[in-house]
């Protein structure tokens, strides 16, 4: 029997709402399938399950909030019978244990223990977009009459139950500053109002950054980057490109960063059990800003292997996905490393806090033409600063050196990236 | 296209991007990208958005013209064909 756990979406996350199945008991699954919608702090999550098998029980009910590391459900994946059960553990004491990124990796363990019987939840059919918009508004879609066939709820219905409820549209209702009253309906539905979510992704958020402040030793190196000839190699690949496939220079900038990561892997990796652990893949954490305030950091995967076209379509997709809510839980725990870019609103230099467990960040600031002084003369080029934040546990400023080194090398081969 | 409709078209694109904003409420010459606080990327959609409603191609060495509501109209209007 294996079990299916909580996932820990983050550094950030304590506990987590299990908004819907989307598997029922005796359902075979593979390694990779979504099987459930999480709720955390910071959005909508669809989390994969992380080994083949038939899904025994779902021990948690949708709408149910768990910390991390609870059983949500158990897995027969054919290595014990079913007969004899030992008692479960309890789930707190199974939950709080680990609060890391690998928890995700482990969410899914050949354990000995089967729990009692649950009530199975019935699984409430509906289309993603009113799953989504059911979410923004507060609705409980177990409260919704689906239209649909076999009942399945679609988006209509969820706007219908919204009119009825009071709630308005979230296009009218979203708003930008802090709102000072909360509509009641949100309140009946036992939802937390916008606001009260956004409060609770503040704190979310201040948590993880005491915690990296609290216990990483950071240090920072900064350095200016003449980015006159990846830019100009880019503005040319661009003019051979159509709109919608053009590559916007941060994807150089990721690039690099990840190629540079292969000659000082001491900065791509995990803080441990006090000790670092290299990672052989280089999955770079973006971060992306949400509209409504907060940010996420999800991961593009072995950002050193793709072209630089395939980081843009990558970053695309990862951006449109955070900001629609459909990240999978993968996406979420398994960045070696983080890279920041605050360059669109004219900021110079980032100085990063890195994302525990991670042992490094890099920042970058706006490319704008700067003074540039070589070979005895002055010119005008275009350039980008770029900061390392980097966990003196694992690292000196030795290594940072040599990383920041690497990185203006490779934008200075911009063909090579 | 009339004036009317390149703009009902801009606002839509720009909505998309960002939801809750008004875009009719921007100032003809202030900057588009920090009146409503999007992104590089959110700014690259609009022009992707401009050019699959429009059929205007819109070279990267022109997108500075179309950084105001201003700019982005004359621009549209321009290069309709």
């Amino acid at each position: 029997m294996g079990e299916f756990r909580m996932p820990s979406l983050g550094a950030d996350m304590e506990t987590g709402k299990l908004v819907e199945w989307l598997v029922v008991p005796g359902q075979r699954v593979r390694r990779g399938d979504i099987v459930a919608m999480v709720e955390t702090q910071k959005g909508l999550f669809e989390v994969e399950i992380f080994a083949d098998g038939v899904m025994g029980e779902l021990l948690v009910q949708p709408g149910q909030t768990v910390p991390v590391g609870t059983l949500l459900a158990t897995i027969d994946n054919g290595t014990a019978g079913t007969g004899e059960k030992p008692p479960a553990p309890t789930d707190s004491a199974a939950g709080r244990a680990k609060a890391e990124p690998e928890t995700a990796a482990s969410a899914l363990t050949t354990g000995t223990s089967a729990p009692s019987p649950a009530a199975t939840p019935g699984r409430i059919a509906s289309s993603p977009s009113a799953r989504q918009l059911a979410l923004e508004l507060g609705i409980d879609l177990a409260k919704v009459t689906g239209t649909g066939p076999h009942g399945a709820i679609g988006r209509g219905d969820v706007e219908a139950a919204a009119r009825a409820a009071g709630t308005k549209p979230p296009a009218a209702a979203e708003p930008v500053s802090p709102a000072p009253t909360e509509p009641s309906a949100e309140k009946a539905a036992g939802k937390p109002a916008p606001t009260a979510a956004m409060k609770a992704m503040r704190q979310a958020i201040a948590a993880a950054v005491s915690r990296s402040n609290r216990e990483i030793p950071h240090y920072y190196l900064e350095t200016e980057i003449d980015l006159s000839k990846p830019l100009q190699w880019l503005k040319e690949e661009n003019s051979k490109r159509s709109l919608r496939e053009r590559i916007l220079p941060v994807a150089l900038l990721v690039k690099a960063v990840a190629l540079a990561l292969r000659e000082v892997p001491e900065l791509n990796g995990f803080w441990q059990n006090d000790q670092l652990e290299v990672r052989p893949d280089i999955h770079i954490g973006f971060a992306v800003a949400l509209r409504q305030g907060g940010l996420i950091a999800p991961a593009v995967h072995h950002v050193d292997q793709l072209g630089v076209g395939e980081v843009m379509e990558r970053l695309a997709d990862l951006i449109e996905r955070t900001r629609g809510g459909h990240l999978r839980s993968s996406e979420l725990t398994d960045a070696t490393m983080s890279v920041t870019s605050l360059g669109d609103r004219g900021v110079r230099t980032v100085y990063g806090v890195i994302y525990p467990p991670q042992v490094a960040l890099v920042g970058f600031g706006c490319i704008g033409e700067r003074p540039w002084a070589e070979d005895g003369m002055l010119g005008v080029r275009r350039c980008v600063t770029a900061t390392l934040a980097a966990d003196h546990r694992a690292t000196d400023g030795h290594q940072g050196a040599l990383f920041l080194e690497a990185l203006t090398r490779h934008l200075h081969l911009p063909e090579a990236l | 296209m009339t004036d009317r409709e390149l703009q009902s078209i801009m606002f839509a694109e720009l909505q998309k991007v960002a939801p809750e904003s008004d875009p009719a409420g921007l100032d003809v010459h202030e900057s588009i990208r920090e009146g409503l606080d999007i992104d590089s990327y959110s700014f690259l959609k609009v022009l992707v958005g401009l050019n699959e409603r429009t059929g205007i191609e819109i070279p990267e060495s022109d997108y500075g013209q179309l950084a105001t509501l201003a700019g982005m109209l004359n621009y549209l209007r321009a290069h309709l064909c």
